[in-house]
């Protein structure tokens, strides 16, 4: 029974990995910023619902660029896993360039989404097609600085060598919210350039 | 290399933590003690993480807020208590409801909750510290300064006066073009920072804080309704702070979310806001039942009757939450379809809600009830729930909700639920954690007073409010007519309001009196079940000098009950004095998993805080370049916060070898 608690077990020390508090806490933020994004989309897909207007009112997106920011997003993540994985085997300047080339495509995915942005021939105020879209790929754009951010800060302290197989608990959290910034931009890419093509 | 690793395991990455006996006054717990108190003066009053003093101040302060939000009632019962009066303007009325409601359901009813959980839980789950103890006090900083923040323009008069639901597009920009609702919609965003970082760290300390044995089957029921809260707060707070910012982003920068001429919907207001609200509501009263289940069982020397099924209702209580917010909308005119289902979704709530009452009227009536003080409110409490929950299914039925909505019903049924099972349960909890917070005893005639007067004048006040609503009064007049056949009603209400308050001023005394001149308390006055009361009262710094083993849910009664096989072992246990350490435990089993480092005291939090709402100061005020200046600096601290430290193994231990073995 439970009263068989192994107590002369070697126990690891401080911060291990997903034994780490901080990977449960930004798993636990993960749902609620997953929720956020939730209730965003939820605005949307009741807004468009009830819309007397032509929905989007400037026609259909276009869907190259955007697409290829999509991989561009997803291809980064890939580094950061293998950056991780690079740690984990004690390969620390392979870690060190994996990250810088997700820190890259990060900084890529944010130049071209400030591109698409400019070519719009509508701003927030517009119209209420155009007040979604800003607020919702801006509040999605804004993660993303933020988990670039942090990806920079990682990219500097395994720079300064603080990690090895034997601790790298930042880097598994880190990574874990860059994953959640891109594949809630999957949704997000769904929703505002793929729905509108069903109706 | 890898070899080496093996063989010789390196102590600062891996050891077996050490088993042992630490009573007071050993060279042990001095040096636990040594470790864990905070800085004597300003600096530890600043940067203090110690779980016990942010409890502490998240209940002084809520309790302040709620005398606030109190006189800001009695003022309008004032003013309702004849007809025709003058004393107050109708926008100050407007701005006074707003801002009592906004107190007591934002400021109060869950901040006061989770001042009672952040004191107890570490103590009641046998840890030293919640999960993260500098988040801690970034949640109550947060708290404090959105609390300042959403009072900084009443003195002004311009406080928000829109209700506290705030319905567009009365709260848009072309009904209310003052500061009031730009206030509200920034204090609330900022306020929901404070509740979501407070909420993960509830979620996390109850999966991995648990001392070894504390299967999640062995828990006390007041961490099953926090947890329970948390994890719908995690859920539902994007979502009103969500619509809070649509809001002051329709205001304040030309969007048109809510702007019915350019095609925004002032219905995705209220189910934005609902969705939220009203998981809300039980987040603001499951832990206010947990603490009447935990405590009435001690004064009925029993333990709780269905203690599987009060855990379980508390749990399909929020998830059918999580369904029924519709039922504030059955006026807007919804499908008929909608409103049906909604209206079935509110009236099953009363199942698991039944099963929690009758857990408790069963534990009273197989158990022997002391009748003091605590008791008396906890009681009263399943009165007051009995009665706001029958008029809770009258209003979830459509036809009766069409009638009676925006009436004096609603108000005394809102009333009835959360003063009946947020305010009677917190009374009576501090009225029974009291000696463990101060080792003092309350004065149990004052007590008794107390508890006597606050039942007759609440009842006094609220239940004639029921009548008001079948008369048809509507919520939210500043005054009314003569000949409106209200007046009798509302005079007996205003009575009762003033009667409540002196029960409450009685409450505030006795505390007063208490800490003076209170009999000393031993570490269990109460002779009550939980691991909280093992420690000496007031708790040390250090909470527990070794982490017990825990081998049934009542350690302290387990030779009278007899529960299971095992002992629980409170006197040896583990030591963990290698710096600030506890233990973490596995999700469900709380087997020993891991020796956590626990963080020093820190003026991050404080800052962080701090910056944090300077950015929404900034962000009201429309100085562009200070709130973005704010911003850097909350990011700032934010990396000086998250900086891997050596003391907390977060990065690798400086020694010998390794780093030839890079290149492998």
């Amino acid at each position: 029974m439970a009263e068989a608690i192994q107590i002369a077990k070697a126990l690891p020390v401080g911060s291990d990995g997903k034994r780490a508090g901080g990977w449960w806490g930004v798993l636990a933020l993960i749902v609620t910023e997953g929720s956020l994004f939730g209730y965003l989309l939820f605005t949307y897909f009741y807004l468009a619902s009830q819309s007397e207007q032509h929905w989007p009112p400037e026609g259909l997106p276009m869907l190259v660029m955007p697409g290829v920011n999509t991989v561009i997003l997803l291809a980064s993540s890939a580094f950061v896993w293998a950056c991780e994985r690079c740690i984990q085997r004690s390969l620390l300047r392979w870690s060190l360039v994996s990250m810088a080339l997700a820190v890259t495509l990060g900084i890529g995915f944010v130049v071209i989404q400030l591109n698409e942005w400019s070519k719009l021939t509508y701003d927030m105020t517009s119209n209420l097609y155009g007040s979604l879209y800003f607020t919702i790929t801006g509040f999605h754009m804004l993660h993303v600085i933020v988990g670039l951010v942090i990806l920079m800060v990682l990219l500097l302290w395994i720079a300064l060598g603080y990690f090895d197989h034997r601790r790298y608990a930042a880097v598994t959290i880190g990574g874990l919210y860059w994953h959640f910034v891109d594949v809630v931009w999957l949704f997000v890419f769904t929703t505002l350039y793929l729905s509108p093509y069903l109706y | 290399m890898k070899d080496v690793d093996q063989s010789i395991p390196d102590s600062s990455l891996s050891r077996v933590p050490e088993v042992g006996f630490a009573p007071i006054g050993s060279p042990a717990e001095r040096r636990l003690a040594e470790l864990w108190e905070s800085a004597p003066g300003w600096r530890g009053w600043l940067s203090t993480i110690d779980h016990k003093t942010i409890g502490m101040r998240y209940l002084v302060t809520a309790f302040i807020f709620l005398l606030m939000g109190g006189v800001e009632a009695l003022i309008m019962r004032l003013q309702l208590a004849r007809p025709d009066q003058t004393l107050l303007t109708p926008e100050q009325y407007s701005q006074l409801f707003t801002m009592h409601g906004v107190t007591m359901i934002f400021l109060y009813s869950l901040p006061i909750l989770s001042g009672f959980s952040n004191y107890l839980w570490p103590l009641m789950l046998g840890s030293r510290d919640m999960a993260f103890p500098r988040l801690n006090a970034l949640s109550y900083w947060i708290f404090l300064f959105a609390g300042i923040f959403l009072y900084a323009s009443f003195p002004l008069g311009e406080a928000p006066n829109a209700g506290w639901f705030n319905y567009v597009p009365f709260s848009g920009q072309d009904y209310n073009t003052g500061p009031n609702i730009d206030v509200y919609a920034l204090g609330m965003v900022l306020l929901g920072i404070s509740t979501t970082v407070g909420s993960i760290n509830f979620i996390v300390t109850l999966f991995r804080m648990r001392a070894p044995g504390m299967s999640i089957d062995r828990v006390p029921i007041l961490v099953w309704g926090t947890l329970t809260a948390s994890v719908a707060n995690i859920f539902a707070i994007p979502s009103v702070s969500l619509a809070f910012f649509l809001l002051w982003m329709d205001r304040q920068l030309g969007t048109h979310f809510f702007d019915v001429l350019n095609g925004g919907k002032p219905l995705l207001w209220q189910h934005l806001f609902w969705m939220f609200g009203h998981p809300w509501v039980y987040a603001v009263v499951l832990p206010a039942m947990g603490i009447v289940s935990d405590a009435l069982p001690t004064f009925c020397r029993r333990p709780l009757v269905g203690y599987s099924a009060v855990a379980l209702a508390t749990m399909a209580t929020m998830l059918l939450g999580f369904g029924v917010w519709i039922h504030h909308m059955f006026a807007t005119g919804l499908p008929t379809l909608a409103l049906s289902f909604f209206s079935a979704a509110s009236m099953v709530i009363s199942i698991p809600s039944a099963v929690a009452v009758f857990a408790w009227l069963a534990t009273i009536w197989l158990g022997r009830p002391v009748f003091n003080t605590p008791f008396l409110f906890f009681a009263g409490f399943v009165i007051l729930f009995v009665i706001g929950g029958l008029s809770g299914v009258m209003t979830a039925a459509v036809p009766l909700d069409l009638q009676l909505n925006e009436t004096y019903f609603i108000v005394a049924h809102l009333h009835y639920v959360l003063l009946g099972i947020n305010v009677f349960p917190v009374v009576g909890g501090i009225y029974y954690w009291f000696p463990k917070f101060f080792g003092r005893m309350m004065n149990e005639t004052l007590g008794k007073w107390s508890f006597w007067v606050m039942f007759i004048g609440f009842n006094l006040g609220f239940f004639p409010m029921h009548l008001a609503g079948l008369l048809g009064m509507p919520r939210r007049i500043y005054t009314y007519a003569p000949h409106m056949g209200w007046t009798t009603v509302n005079m007996l209400t205003s009575v009762g309001s003033f009667v409540f308050a002196a029960g409450i001023l009685i409450f505030l005394v006795n505390i007063l009196v208490s800490l003076k001149r209170g009999v000393p308390a031993t570490s269990n006055p109460w002779d009550a079940p939980t691991l909280e009361w093992a420690v000496p009262s007031p708790p040390p710094a250090y909470n527990f000098a070794v982490i017990p083993f825990v081998a049934s849910r009542h350690p302290l009664w387990e030779e009278r009950l007899d529960e299971s096989a095992g002992r629980s072992s409170l006197d040896q246990g583990y030591l963990l004095m290698e710096g600030r350490e506890t233990i973490g435990t596995t999700p469900l089993d709380a087997k020993p998993d891991i020796i956590l480092k626990m963080p020093e005291d820190s003026y991050t939090p404080f800052f962080l805080g701090l910056f944090s709402a300077l950015v929404f100061v900034g962000l009201l005020l429309h100085w562009r370049d200070f709130t973005v200046l704010m911003a850097l600096t909350c990011s700032l601290s934010l990396t000086v916060w998250m900086w891997p430290r050596k003391a907390l193994v977060q990065r690798v231990p400086d020694n010998k070898h390794d780093k030839e073995t890079v290149h492998g």
